[in-house]
């Protein structure tokens, strides 16, 4: 009898999902069909290991000093060298990846959903709120992104946390601005005025209607936007706004490296080959996700499949 | 005689643009009675839409209904909150436009958008709202409806998206249905096939329809009655007999002049000289009087009063004033 209910659920389920994982795969295989944005993806899933299991892989304790064997060159026993203080580089770089991760994850999780709930709603409704918004963006938008986020940070005082407030402050203004973009050419589609005169109210129509359709470039933009954010703090970092010592944040690390230059290169050389594989692995990737999602690429490839 | 459904009364919708005010109807009155199909025609521009949309409430800004009466129900729709419009759209008045195309969303299975409606105003149940949704969708003739309600829009042909649109807007069997040139963008063999199913649906449902349509083939094959609209008046208004066999207005008379007929093979048709003029500095006194050939001095000066000159035949012309 239970087994019966199970089994009826379980079938229920996979019809459900079926047509998803359907629609999920071919998504993967238009991916796969580019070898650049196979090696994005490859990049950013070791990123993401390195986030969540460097902590319990990394050889060394990344705060651990050891004056003995300050500015040792790379060898086995230190893939990437020791720092002034003899840190392992390699385990900090190991450590870093979480910090850069949490960021972006806070970013997105603060700035999007903000951008897309003030865009939408600015984008549908238009008229002063429209106006009213946008010209808050506008204030936003019209300092660098990087000066400005220096500001914030300035003024709470410079530490990681901070800095994720002040780059999702930053933030915001581009997803409200790409989804009013989306909505205002969204909203002339007939089905928003067919929803109208099926006698939806307004909530319902930006929710069900409006929202939905305007995502798969938010999508795309998440994407590339994670390699942003990496960037974005591992410069308030250098720039002394965001992590402080002894965190092994990658910006941080470049930045204490820096002047050791020339005497031991690997100190600055190793985070900064992390930060830039890193942003491009999510560019590469973004762009991946993009011509998948792109209707008319996609229409060939899945004949392909076919 | 057939009980009065919805009685609109000297309607006026005015555009508040940056260049004036656009005066897109100008005193429009008809009534569509309960179980007719109510023609209302004209050129682009004459405010047909406009029309529609008032009746729903949808007129979209710088839009606004300056005044007249829209009665339902003995109720004037225009006094309603939008949450009371809200309620009745749908359900009681529903609306199919011209592009069948855009007026699903993509995102959403067939099935489920027809069931929309139901699970919005008559709170069934997603699955009891489905079933139903089929139900009306085997109406609409759509081939194989059990598994087109899986399909996604993209999947489906125009008329058969027409057909989609048609079973949503009757779901919750409103009283009044408006079809906005439900025809327009599909080709002659779907277009007969539109027109023969609201035929049928509207004896079945018992639903009014208020079709509007600048191809009076279509009127004279559906309407029971027919408004002739010109910048944003109504020029004659009576049976669909009466309009096509024994028209008044000049410019009836001379739109019907300009239909290409099958007898007619190798004459010239006649074309009605200008355009329609542009609403925000209209034409004085009758709106008409730049383009007819009958008109005198006192055309230009008065708008004409709308005159009964049979039963049920009006017109609103100074050469019968």
């Amino acid at each position: 009898m239970r087994a019966d209910f199970v089994k009826t659920r379980y079938g229920l389920l996979k019809r459900r999902t079926k047509p998803m994982i359907k629609e999920f795969g071919l998504t993967f295989y238009v991916i796969r069909k580019s070898p650049l944005a196979v090696a994005g993806g490859i990049v950013v899933i070791i990123f993401l290991f390195m986030a969540v299991f460097g902590k319990y892989v990394a050889p060394h304790d990344p705060y651990e000093t050891d004056i003995a064997n300050r500015f040792k060159s790379p060898s086995l026993e230190h893939l990437c060298g020791t720092d002034k203080l003899g840190r392992d580089v390699f385990s900090r770089l190991l450590h870093g990846a979480r910090y850069s991760l949490k960021v972006g994850i806070v970013v997105l999780v603060i700035a999007t959903p903000l951008g897309i709930i003030l865009g939408g709603v600015a984008g549908l409704l238009g008229g002063w709120f429209d106006e009213l918004i946008m010209r808050i963006t506008d204030i936003f938008l019209a300092f660098p992104y990087l000066l400005l986020a220096m500001a914030f940070c300035a003024a709470l005082g410079p530490s990681l946390d901070n800095a994720m407030v002040a780059i999702s402050l930053v933030w915001w203004p581009l997803y409200t601005r790409l989804i009013r973009g989306q909505a205002l050419s969204v909203r002339e589609n007939a089905y928003i005025e067919a929803a109208r005169s099926m006698g939806e109210g307004r909530m319902t129509i930006i929710l069900r209607h409006l929202l939905p359709n305007c995502l798969s470039p938010v999508l795309v933009t998440f994407t590339l936007d994670l390699g942003a954010i990496v960037l974005a703090t591992a410069a308030l970092s250098f720039l002394g706004f965001g992590a402080q010592p002894p965190l092994p944040e990658w910006g941080r690390m470049i930045s204490d490296g820096r002047i050791y230059m020339f005497q031991a290169w690997w100190v600055p050389t190793f985070p900064g080959l992390a930060i830039a594989l890193t942003v491009l692995g999510f560019n590469l990737l973004g762009d991946g996700i993009r011509d998948a999602l792109d209707p008319k690429l996609r229409r060939v490839i899945e004949v392909e499949a076919k | 005689m057939m009980e009065d459904l919805l009685v609109v009364k000297g309607l006026e919708t005015q555009f508040f643009t940056y260049g004036g005010i656009v005066e897109a109807l100008d005193g429009v009155n008809f009534t569509i009675r309960r179980g007719e199909v109510f023609g209302l025609v004209g050129e682009s521009g004459c405010g047909k839409s406009v029309t529609a949309l008032s009746i729903l409430g949808l007129v979209p800004p710088p839009g606004k209904v300056v005044s007249g009466e829209i009665i339902m129900d003995g109720e004037n729709l225009l006094e309603k909150s939008e949450k009371e419009m809200q309620k009745i759209r749908g359900s009681k008045i529903s609306i199919i436009f011209q592009d069948p195309t855009s007026s699903l969303n993509p995102l959403f299975k067939i099935g489920y958008q027809v069931a929309e409606p139901l699970i919005y105003h008559e709170h069934y149940k997603e699955k009891k709202a489905l079933q139903e949704a089929l139900q009306v969708l085997k109406d609409t003739g759509i081939g194989d409806p059990e598994e087109k309600i899986k399909n996604y829009p993209h999947e489906l042909s125009g008329g058969m998206r027409q057909r989609a649109m048609i079973a949503m807007a009757l779901a919750c069997r409103p009283d009044l249905l408006i079809a906005d040139e439900p025809t327009t963008n599909l080709d002659v063999t779907i277009e007969r096939q539109i027109i023969n199913l609201m035929h049928i649906l509207q004896k079945e449902y018992g639903t009014s329809i208020l079709l509007i349509t600048h191809n009076l083939g279509v009127v004279a094959e559906m309407a029971d009655r027919v408004g002739i609209m010109y910048a944003g008046n109504i020029v004659e208004l009576t049976d669909v007999h009466t309009i096509f066999h024994n028209p008044k207005h000049p410019y009836t008379i001379k739109l019907q002049k300009a239909i290409p007929s099958a007898t007619s093979v190798g004459q010239e048709l006649e074309e009605i000289q200008g355009a329609v003029p542009r609403l925000i500095n209209p034409p004085t006194g009758c709106r008409f009087h730049p383009r007819c050939d009958h008109a005198t001095s006192v055309c230009s000066k008065v708008k004409p009063r709308e005159v009964e000159i049979g039963t049920e035949h009006m017109v609103a012309c100074h050469l019968y004033g």
